[in-house]
C-alpha cells in the first residue's frame, strides 16, 4: 500500500499542477478544465462554423476573400423557383418520413412485443437495415426501382399493376426516395417503442384484464397513452433527421428529375460544387432557421406534455 | 410480455408477419448477394434469381483490384477515421459527462443547451470548410477526424451523463479520501466502471461513422483518401453497365456492420433506445 499512497500523491501533485484553480479554495475533484478539450473541438469545428455562417451568408464568397452584399444570396434564393422548391420538399420529406415511422413503428412494436413466432428473427431484420450504408441502400433501391427492369415493377407486373416510373417520374421521385428513407429508419423508430412498450407495467395489463378489456381498448387507453414518450422521441429524431437528409436522395436521384427532389441539403451542396459559397451558406442557415423553427417549439411543446407512468 | 400475456401465439399472424419480413426485407438483401455472384451478362438483367454460375472470387478479385485497389486503401483510410474518432470520442465525451453530472455550476445549463444544440443544429458547411483551411486541416485524415468527434460529441455525452448517474457517488468520495486527484479518480475510477455503455458508444459510433458519407464528401475529397462510402458512390457511375460488380462492393461494404451487429446486438439496441423511454 505504500507504493499506492506515492502514486496517488504523485498523481495528485500532477492534478494540481494541470488547470487553474477555481474559485482558489478548496479545488474540486470535478475540475472545470475536463470540459476543456472537448470544447475547444466543438467551438473550433461547429460552434465558430455555425456563429460565422450568418456573416458568410450576406457575402459574395469565393474560397480567398469575402465582399459583403447584404441579403442578396437570400433574395436570389427565394426568387429561383427550383431552390424554393427545395425548401419545400424538405418539409414534405421531412413529414413523410416522420409520419410513416411513428404509425408503422408503433405498429411494428406493438407486433413485435406480442407473442408471436420468430419474434427474435422479425426484430432483427427489421433493425438490421438502419446500419447499412445509406449509400449502399440507395444504390440497391435504385436498381430495383428501375421502371422497367426492376424488381418491384417486374413483380407488380406480374400482379397486372403497371409500376410508375418510380425515381424517373417527377410526381414519384421525392415519395419514392422517403419511402426507401422509412424502409431503412423504420427499424430504429420500432426498437424506440419496443423499449417504450417493455417499460410500462404490468399492472396496467393487468388491471385491464380484470376488467375484460380488448385488445384494441389496451392499445388505444394503455399502450398509446404511456408510450409518449417513445412517440416524442420518434418524432422529434426522424424530423431532425429529415429535415437534414442528403445521402439517400444524393444517392438515388441527385435531386432529379429536375429539381423535384431537391431538398435544402442537396442545394447547399449544388451551390458549393457551383462555387457559390455564399448562396451555399445562405442554404445552410436556412435550413438552420427551418431545423431551429420546427425542433425547439416542438420539443417543448412534447416536454410539456409528458406523462409519468 | 405485458401487453399481450393474455394471448397465446397467434400462428395465422405469425406466418403473414413472416412473409411480408420476407417480401420487404429479406428480398432486397438477397437480391444483394445474388447479383454479387453474378457474371456480368447475368447480373444486367437484373432478375431476382440464382446464379447460373458462381462468380463470387472473380467478383471479388475484380472489384478489390480495380482503380489500383482503391477498394483496399478506402477500407485501410475509413478504418483508421473510425478507430481514431471513435477513441478520442469515448474520452472527451466521458470527461465531459462525467463533469457535468457529479457537479452543478453556472456552466451546467450552458453545457446542457450545447449539447442539445450539436444534436440538433445541422453543421454549417461553407464555414467548416473555411475553418479548416485556416487550421491546414482541410482534405486531411486528421481534420475529418476531428469533424467526427465535434459532431459526434453531444450523443455521446448523454449516453456517458446517462450512465455515469447510476454510478454511485459513494465511489468518488471513497476515492477522494484515499487521496486520488481528478485525474486519478476519473480515469482509474470511474472509466473502468463505464464499460458497458463505452462498448455501446463504441459500437455505435463506430457504424454511424463508418456509413458516414457526407463529411468525408465535403471535408476529404480527392481519391487519395477516399473512404469506403465514397468509393462506393464513385464506383457506382463507373459500374453502371457491370452490375455485378457494383453489388458485390455494396456486399463488401456491408460486412463490417453485419459483424458488428452480430456480435453487439444488444449494445447497439440499448445505445439507440437510451433516450426513448426518458423523453
Amino acid at each position: 500500500m505504500a507504493t499506492d499512497t506515492t502514486v496517488q500523491r504523485a498523481a495528485r501533485t500532477r492534478g494540481d499542477a494541470s488547470g487553474p484553480a477555481p474559485g482558489g479554495r478548496k479545488r474540486s475533484p470535478y475540475p472545470h478544465w475536463f470540459y476543456l478539450p472537448a470544447a475547444i473541438v466543438y467551438a473550433v469545428l461547429f460552434l465558430v462554423p455555425t456563429v460565422t455562417s450568418f456573416y458568410f451568408s450576406l457575402t459574395r464568397w469565393s474560397i480567398f476573400d469575402s465582399q459583403f452584399i447584404g441579403f442578396d444570396n437570400y433574395v436570389t434564393f427565394f426568387q429561383e423557383p427550383a431552390l424554393v422548391s427545395g425548401l419545400w420538399h424538405t418539409v414534405v420529406y421531412a413529414v413523410i418520413t416522420s409520419g410513416l415511422k411513428v404509425v408503422l413503428g408503433l405498429g411494428l412494436a406493438v407486433l413485435l412485443t406480442s407473442q408471436i413466432m420468430a419474434r427474435g428473427y422479425l426484430r432483427s431484420v427489421v433493425f438490421f437495415p438502419v446500419l447499412v450504408s445509406t449509400i449502399g441502400v440507395g444504390l440497391t433501391f435504385t436498381i430495383l426501382l428501375d421502371p422497367e427492369e426492376g424488381l418491384i415493377n417486374e413483380s407488380l407486373a406480374l400482379l397486372g399493376i403497371q409500376g410508375p416510373g418510380w425515381l424517373t417520374d417527377p410526381s414519384y421521385a421525392l415519395v419514392s426516395v422517403a419511402l426507401v428513407d422509412v424502409w431503412k429508419g423504420v427499424g430504429l423508430a420500432t426498437l424506440i417503442y419496443i423499449a417504450g412498450i417493455v417499460s410500462i407495467p404490468g399492472e396496467y395489463f393487468e388491471a385491464a384484464r380484470v376488467d375484460g378489456a380488448s385488445a384494441w381498448q389496451n392499445f388505444r387507453s394503455i399502450v398509446l397513452p404511456l408510450a409518449r414518450p417513445a412517440t416524442f422521441t420518434v418524432i422529434l429524431l426522424s424530423l431532425i433527421g429529415g429535415l437534414r437528409s442528403f445521402d439517400l436522395i444524393w444517392a438515388m436521384t441527385r435531386g432529379g428529375p429536375g429539381f423535384t427532389s431537391d431538398v435544402i441539403a442537396s442545394v447547399i451542396y449544388k451551390q458549393y460544387q457551383a462555387g457559390f459559397y455564399g448562396l451555399s451558406t445562405a442554404g445552410n442557415v436556412i435550413l438552420f432557421l427551418l431545423v431551429t423553427a420546427i425542433i425547439f417549439p416542438l420539443s417543448r411543446y412534447l416536454n410539456s406534455k409528458e406523462v409519468d407512468l | 410480455m405485458t401487453a399481450s400475456s393474455l394471448s397465446r401465439k397467434r400462428p395465422l399472424l405469425s406466418i403473414v408477419a413472416i412473409l411480408l419480413s420476407l417480401v420487404v426485407f429479406v428480398v432486397p438483401f438477397a437480391f444483394i448477394v445474388l447479383t454479387a455472384l453474378k457474371s456480368r451478362q447475368e447480373a444486367s438483367l437484373l432478375d431476382f434469381s440464382w446464379p447460373t454460375q458462381f462468380h463470387f472470387v472473380q467478383n471479388f478479385i475484380d472489384v478489390v483490384q480495380a482503380r489500383d485497389y482503391m477498394l483496399i486503401i478506402a477500407f485501410i483510410n475509413s478504418t483508421i477515421l473510425t478507430v481514431a474518432s471513435v477513441a478520442i470520442l469515448v474520452v472527451l465525451a466521458a470527461m465531459v459527462a462525467f463533469v457535468l453530472q457529479r457537479r452543478r455550476t453556472r456552466w451546467t445549463g450552458l453545457i446542457n443547451f450545447m449539447v442539445l444544440s450539436g444534436l440538433i443544429i445541422p453543421p454549417a458547411v461553407v464555414p467548416t470548410i473555411w475553418v479548416l483551411q485556416k487550421l491546414g486541416l482541410f482534405r486531411t485524415m486528421p481534420g475529418l477526424i476531428l469533424i467526427e468527434v465535434a459532431f459526434g460529441l453531444s450523443f455521446c455525452v448523454l449516453l456517458f451523463r446517462a450512465f455515469i448517474a447510476t454510478v454511485p457517488r459513494e465511489l468518488d468520495e471513497a476515492a477522494i479520501i484515499d487521496g486520488a486527484g481528478p485525474l486519478r479518480l476519473f480515469f482509474r475510477v470511474i472509466l473502468p466502471l463505464l464499460r458497458s455503455v463505452i462498448i455501446t458508444v463504441v459500437v455505435v459510433q463506430s457504424v454511424t461513422i463508418f456509413n458516414d458519407f457526407v463529411n468525408p464528401l465535403y471535408f476529404l475529397p480527392g481519391d487519395q483518401n477516399a473512404t469506403v462510402q465514397l468509393t462506393l458512390y464513385n464506383f457506382s457511375s463507373s459500374y453502371s453497365t457491370q452490375y455485378n460488380l457494383l453489388f458485390m462492393d455494396i456486399l463488401l461494404i456491408t460486412i463490417p456492420p453485419l459483424i458488428m451487429f452480430l456480435f453487439f446486438n444488444k449494445r447497439i439496441v440499448a445505445g439507440m433506445t437510451a433516450g426513448a423511454v426518458k423523453g
